[in-house]
C-alpha cells in the first residue's frame, strides 16, 4: 500500500479535457456526409393514422427521404415488446409517426410541417384508475388488459402485526412526474457501413443491452451492431432503455446510405424523453408502545404511460424500502403498473426509492410523533444491523445506518440551537450532548450560537429520513456481471479495458485508482477504455449504483491476474520466489532485500521478447453472488451489499407565502469504503440537488397527456443560489465483498431528501405534506386546512 | 442570404460568410468547429453556451451572430495559455467541480466574467452570479468551492 491511492481525492481523469472544452459529446459527433433526422410526433394522444401524405415533404429541396410506419421492420421492441419505431396507432402525444432526413436539421424540421396526416380519434385514457375500470378500452389490445404488471409481495402476518400495534398511522401520497434533465439532450448518430454493420454513437448507459435491443428491433444480428458511447452529458437513468429514436436513426441511415444524426431539442427532451412515473400510494404502518415496528402495508398505482420500459421494474425497489428499510416483522407491498395514454416513463436515479423513501419515512415520523419518541432514537432502535438477513431475503453484510443517523443527529444539534432555544441540549464543556435521546452518546463540537430571532411569519424546523439502497449491484437481468482486462505495455503503461461506462459519475477514475493501487503504479500511468462494444468485454450497464462495486471487483481481478503474470516473470529474472515480491512505484521489489528490484517495463519486455514469450494481459469477470428475486414471492438477495444513509434537513417555512427554504441538509452515507472521497461527496451533493428539486420545485405538469412546462424556466431545477448548505459525512464500514471495502453510492444522495424536508416542514408548522413537490401553493393549502380544522 | 462578418475569436480574426438567421452558438459550433460552448436548451435558460463577448458574459444561443461583426469573443477554447489550463479550469478540475462536464465550459466563462468584475466575491455573490448556469451533477458545492479558491489565490 505504499502508493495509497485508495481513499485519495484524485481529480477525475477526464476533467482537464472537459474543463478545456475539448471533450467530444454526442452532440459534437460530425461524420463526413452526415445527414440530419427529425421526428414527427402524433397530434393526438390516442388516434389511428388513416392517411398520411408525404409528397410535399419529399419535394422540399434538401430532403433525402421521409420514413413512415411502412418503413418499420416487422419486430416489436422494448421491455414489454410493445413498441415500434413508427406507429400507425398513436397511443400518446410522444408517439413517433414519421421521420424526415435532410441535409440540415432546419430543412428536416420544415419538412415535418409539410406531412399531411388524417387521424381517426380514439377515446383517451389519462388516469390509471379509469384504465383499470370494467370495459375500459385496451391501449394495447394484444395485452388483453391495461394492467401491465401487478407486484404482490408480503412477509409475516399483517393481522398479527396490526394486533400488536399500540399506534397505527395511515396516509395517502401523490407523487409527480419528474424528468432527469440531463444537461445534454438525447442524441444519436447512426451509420451503416459497406458490410451492412451498424455503428451507433450513443448517450446510452447500457451499451450491451442496447446492442441486443437494437438487433431485435431492426431484425439484424447483434454481431452487426456496434455501440460507441461518446462522453455523456448526464444520464441518471435516462439511458437505461432503448427508445424509438435509436432504431429510427438506424432506419434513416440505412435508407439514405449515409450517417444520420438525430438530436433532441430541449422541448423534445421533456416531451418525448422518459419521465419518473407518477404514483398514488396508500400506506399504513404500526409500532408497539416501546417503539418496535410491527407492520407496514403499502399499495401503489403507477401510471407507466403508453409503453413500458425498465421503469416498470421500479416497484421492486419500492418494495425493498417498504419491506426492509428498518426491521419490519410484517409487511405487504402491492403495485399496479398501468398503461394509459400519457407520456412514457422510465428509470431515474433511485429507481423507485425516492418515491418509497418519501412515503415510508414520512410514516416513520408520524409513528415517532404518535409514540412521543425522539425521531432519531425511534429510527435507531429499529435500524438494520450488520450481518443480518431481512425477511425479504436481503443479506446485509456491512451496515452503518445507526452511525449515519447519529452523524446527522449530531449535525441537527447545532440546527436545534436555532430552532428550539428553549429545548437546547446540555452543554458540557463546549460539547453538546443529546440528552433527550436516552443511551445515545452523540456529541458534536459546535459553537452554541445565539438564538436567531426570526420574524413571526418565518418558522423553522428540522426533519430526518434514512435510506436503504442496493450497493453491490442489483440482479434484475440474468447476469449482473462486468468484464475487464488489464494490459501492461513495454513502457510500463497500463490500460484498463472495462465493460462499464463513464457517465460523468467518475467510475473511470475510481477504477483507475483500484488498478493503479493493485499494480503499484501512478494514476498517470493508467488509461481507461470503456466506450466501444467492439473493444470492451460485456457489462450489464450503469445502474443501481453498481459500478464501483461490480466493475471495481472486475478491474481488481484483472489487475491481480496481470500482477501474477508480472510476478511470475520477475521471480524468474530476479531468482526469487513469487511470494517474496511486491509492486510499488512502477517497480517489482523483493521484500527484505533492499535494492533488489526490476522495473515493470523491463518485466513486460523481457516477458515477450523471447521465444514462446507472452504479453502481460490480465482478465477479470465479476458477477456477484446474488439472486434474481423469485418471480412469485419477490424474495431473494438481489444485491451483494447494501448502502445506507440518513439526512437531516433544516428548513424555514414562510406561513404567509407557503415558501419553504432549506437552510441546511446534512447527509451521512455508509459507502463501505470511499475509494475517492471527493467523488463520493460529489455523488451525494449532486443527488441532493435532485432530491431538493423532487421535494420542492420539480414537476412535469401533465394535462390530458400533454406536458405543459417543457422548458427550463417552467420546470424548475435548483440553481447555485437556491442550494442550502450541504454537509456530507462519509461513514466507512468496509464491506467484505467490495473492492477495498467499497459499496455503491450513486443514487443515495437524493433518496431521503424529500422525506427529511417534509418532516422538517411538519416540525416547523405542523402540517404533513403528502404531495410532491411541496410548492408554496400546496403548503399554504395545507396550512389553511389545518387552520380550518382548528376552528371546527 | 449570406452576410460576411469578422469575429475576433480567442485572438484570431475569423472572416466568415454566415446565414443571417444563425445564432452565435450555431456559428461557433457548426462553422468554426469550436465545440466547447454547448447547446443545452437553445433558449438562454441553462448557461452551457456562455461565452464572453466584448467583455460581457452572454448566452451565445440567444444572439444573432450577424449582429456582432467585429466583436471580441472569448470562448472556453481560448482560456488555456501555453498548454496550461487557466486557474479557473484548474480549480474546477482539482476541487471536483466537474462530473459529466457538459455545463463546465459555460461555468468557466461565467466564473471568468464574475472574477473580472468582482475579484473577491462572497460566496453568496458567487452563487447569485452563477444562478443562470445549471448543473445537474454536482449540486454546485464543488463549483463554488473552486470559485472561492481562485478568488483566494489571486488575492
Amino acid at each position: 500500500m505504499t502508493d495509497a491511492l485508495i481513499g485519495q481525492r484524485v481529480p477525475k481523469l477526464d476533467a482537464p479535457s472537459k474543463a478545456a472544452g475539448k471533450t467530444i459529446y454526442g452532440h459534437d459527433v460530425r461524420l463526413p456526409g452526415m445527414l440530419h433526422g427529425r421526428i414527427l410526433y402524433s397530434r393526438y394522444a390516442h388516434a389511428k393514422i388513416i392517411r398520411m401524405d408525404t409528397s410535399r415533404a419529399e419535394k422540399l429541396r434538401g430532403v433525402k427521404c421521409v420514413l413512415t410506419p411502412k418503413d418499420n421492420p416487422p419486430h416489436r421492441f422494448g421491455y414489454g415488446k410493445d413498441n415500434k419505431p413508427f406507429k400507425d396507432i398513436a397511443r400518446s402525444l410522444r408517439d413517433e409517426i414519421a421521420g424526415v432526413v435532410a441535409t440540415d436539421a432546419d430543412i428536416a424540421e420544415e419538412a415535418l410541417s409539410l406531412i399531411e396526416v388524417d387521424y381517426e380519434l380514439l377515446p383517451n385514457i389519462f388516469s390509471p384508475r379509469e384504465a383499470l375500470s370494467e370495459g375500459a378500452l385496451l391501449i394495447h389490445p394484444e395485452h388483453k388488459s391495461n394492467l401491465f404488471q401487478r407486484y404482490n409481495y408480503s412477509h409475516g402476518d399483517l393481522a398479527q402485526g396490526e394486533s400488536e400495534s399500540a399506534v397505527v398511522v395511515e396516509e395517502k401520497f401523490l407523487l409527480p412526474y419528474v424528468s432527469h434533465v440531463c444537461m445534454e439532450t438525447s442524441v444519436v448518430v447512426a451509420q451503416f457501413d459497406h458490410r451492412d454493420h451498424l455503428t451507433l454513437w450513443s448517450t446510452t448507459q447500457i451499451p450491451f443491452l442496447l446492442q441486443r435491443d437494437l438487433s431485435e428491433a431492426l431484425g439484424i444480428p447483434g454481431s452487426n451492431v456496434r455501440i460507441i458511447q461518446t462522453a455523456v452529458g448526464g444520464a441518471f437513468g435516462r439511458g437505461l432503455d432503448i427508445y424509438p429514436y435509436e432504431p429510427i436513426a438506424a432506419l434513416m441511415s440505412r435508407k439514405t446510405g449515409q450517417p444520420v444524426r438525430v438530436a433532441f431539442s430541449r422541448e423534445e427532451e421533456f416531451l418525448a424523453g422518459p419521465a419518473r412515473q407518477p404514483a398514488e400510494v396508500t400506506v399504513r404502518a404500526g409500532a408497539k408502545a416501546d417503539g418496535t415496528l410491527t407492520f407496514r402495508d403499502a399499495s401503489c398505482m403507477l401510471d407507466i404511460g403508453a409503453y413500458v420500459s425498465w421503469g416498470t421494474v421500479t416497484p421492486l425497489v419500492m418494495m425493498e424500502t417498504t419491506a426492509s428499510l428498518y426491521q419490519v416483522p410484517h409487511a405487504r407491498f402491492t403495485a399496479d403498473c398501468v398503461y394509459t395514454n400519457n407520456l412514457i416513463t422510465g428509470a431515474m436515479r433511485g429507481y423507485g426509492n425516492p418515491q418509497s423513501t418519501f412515503f415510508i419515512e414520512t410514516l416513520m415520523d408520524r409513528l415517532a410523533e404518535a409514540l412521543k419518541m425522539d425521531p432519531v432514537n425511534f429510527r435507531i432502535m429499529n435500524a438494520n444491523v450488520p450481518n443480518s438477513e431481512t425477511p425479504q431475503g436481503l443479506v446485509i453484510t456491512s451496515c452503518g445506518l445507526k452511525e449515519c443517523l447519529e452523524a446527522v443527529a449530531a449535525s441537527a444539534d447545532s440546527a436545534r440551537m436555532n430552532v428550539y432555544p428553549e429545548r437546547s441540549r446540555r452543554n458540557e464543556g463546549g460539547r453538546l450532548v443529546l440528552s433527550e435521546v436516552e443511551g445515545m452518546t452523540v456529541t458534536a463540537n459546535i459553537k452554541p450560537s445565539p438564538f436567531n430571532l426570526q420574524p413571526p411569519h418565518i418558522k423553522r424546523g428540522i426533519g430526518f429520513a434514512s435510506t436503504l439502497n442496493v450497493g453491490g449491484g442489483a440482479r434484475i437481468y440474468r447476469s449482473d456481471g462486468c468484464g475487464a482486462t488489464v494490459k501492461v505495455d513495454d513502457f510500463g503503461h497500463v490500460t484498463l479495458v472495462t465493460g462499464s461506462t463513464e457517465i460523468g459519475q467518475g467510475s473511470e477514475t475510481a477504477l483507475a485508482q483500484i488498478v493503479a493501487q493493485t499494480l503499484g503504479v501512478k494514476i498517470e500511468n493508467i488509461t481507461v477504455l470503456n466506450s466501444d462494444t467492439d473493444i470492451k468485454p460485456w457489462d450489464v450497464g450503469v445502474h443501481a449504483s453498481r459500478t464501483t462495486f461490480i466493475a471495481g471487483n472486475a478491474a481488481y481481478l484483472a489487475a491481480v491476474d496481470a500482477r501474477n503474470q508480472i510476478f511470475e516473470t520477475a521471480a524468474q529474472l530476479l531468482g526469487v520466489g513469487v511470494d517474496q515480491l511486491s509492486a510499488s512505484a512502477g517497480q517489482v521489489t523483493v521484500r527484505d532485500e533492499a535494492g533488489k528490484s526490476i522495473s515493470l517495463e523491463q518485466v513486460a519486455r523481457r516477458r515477450h521478447f523471447k521465444e514462446g514469450g507472452k504479453v502481460i494481459l490480465g482478465e477479470g469477470w465479476y458477477d456477484p453472488p446474488t439472486q434474481l428475486v423469485d418471480k412469485d414471492t419477490y424474495k431473494g438477495n438481489i444485491s451483494a451489499a447494501y448502502g445506507f444513509g440518513a439526512q437531516m434537513a433544516e428548513v424555514e417555512v414562510d406561513i404567509e407565502t407557503g415558501k419553504v427554504r432549506v437552510l441546511r441538509l446534512a447527509c451521512a452515507n455508509d459507502v463501505g469504503h470511499a475509494i475517492n472521497p471527493m467523488a463520493v461527496e460529489g455523488q451525494i451533493e449532486g443527488g441532493a440537488q435532485m432530491g431538493l428539486g423532487y421535494a420542492l420545485t420539480e414537476e412535469l405538469i401533465v394535462k390530458d397527456g400533454k406536458v405543459l412546462n417543457p422548458d427550463l424556466l417552467d420546470y424548475r431545477l435548483f440553481t447555485s443560489a437556491d442550494m442550502p448548505i450541504i454537509e456530507t459525512r462519509i461513514i466507512e464500514t468496509d464491506d467484505p465483498g467490495g473492492p477495498f471495502g467499497a459499496k455503491g453510492v450513486g443514487e443515495m444522495g437524493g433518496t431521503p431528501t424529500a422525506a427529511a424536508i417534509a418532516n422538517a416542514i411538519y416540525d416547523a408548522v405542523g402540517v404533513r405534506m403528502t404531495q410532491l413537490p411541496m410548492t408554496p401553493e400546496r403548503v399554504l393549502a395545507a396550512l389553511d386546512e389545518k387552520e380550518k380544522r382548528a376552528r371546527v | 442570404m449570406k452576410t460576411l462578418i469578422t469575429l475576433n475569436i480567442n485572438g484570431d480574426a475569423r472572416e466568415i460568410y454566415i446565414d443571417a438567421r444563425r445564432s452565435l452558438l450555431d456559428i461557433l459550433r457548426d462553422e468554426l468547429a469550436l465545440m466547447g460552448a454547448h447547446r443545452g436548451c437553445d433558449s438562454g435558460d441553462c448557461g452551457a453556451c456562455t461565452v464572453i463577448v466584448n467583455g460581457q458574459p452572454v448566452t451565445s444561443c440567444m444572439m444573432l451572430a450577424a449582429d456582432w461583426n467585429g466583436a471580441e469573443i472569448l470562448t472556453v477554447e481560448g482560456m488555456a495559455k501555453d498548454g496550461q489550463l487557466h486557474p479557473i479550469q484548474r480549480a474546477l478540475v482539482e476541487k471536483g467541480g466537474i462530473q459529466c462536464g457538459f455545463c463546465t465550459p459555460g461555468f468557466v466563462m461565467n466564473i471568468k466574467a464574475l472574477l473580472d468584475e468582482n475579484p473577491k466575491p462572497t460566496e453568496a455573490e458567487a452563487r447569485a452570479w452563477l444562478a443562470g448556469n445549471l448543473c445537474r451533477c454536482t449540486g454546485y458545492a464543488k463549483i463554488i468551492e473552486a470559485v472561492m479558491s481562485v478568488a483566494e489565490e489571486s488575492a
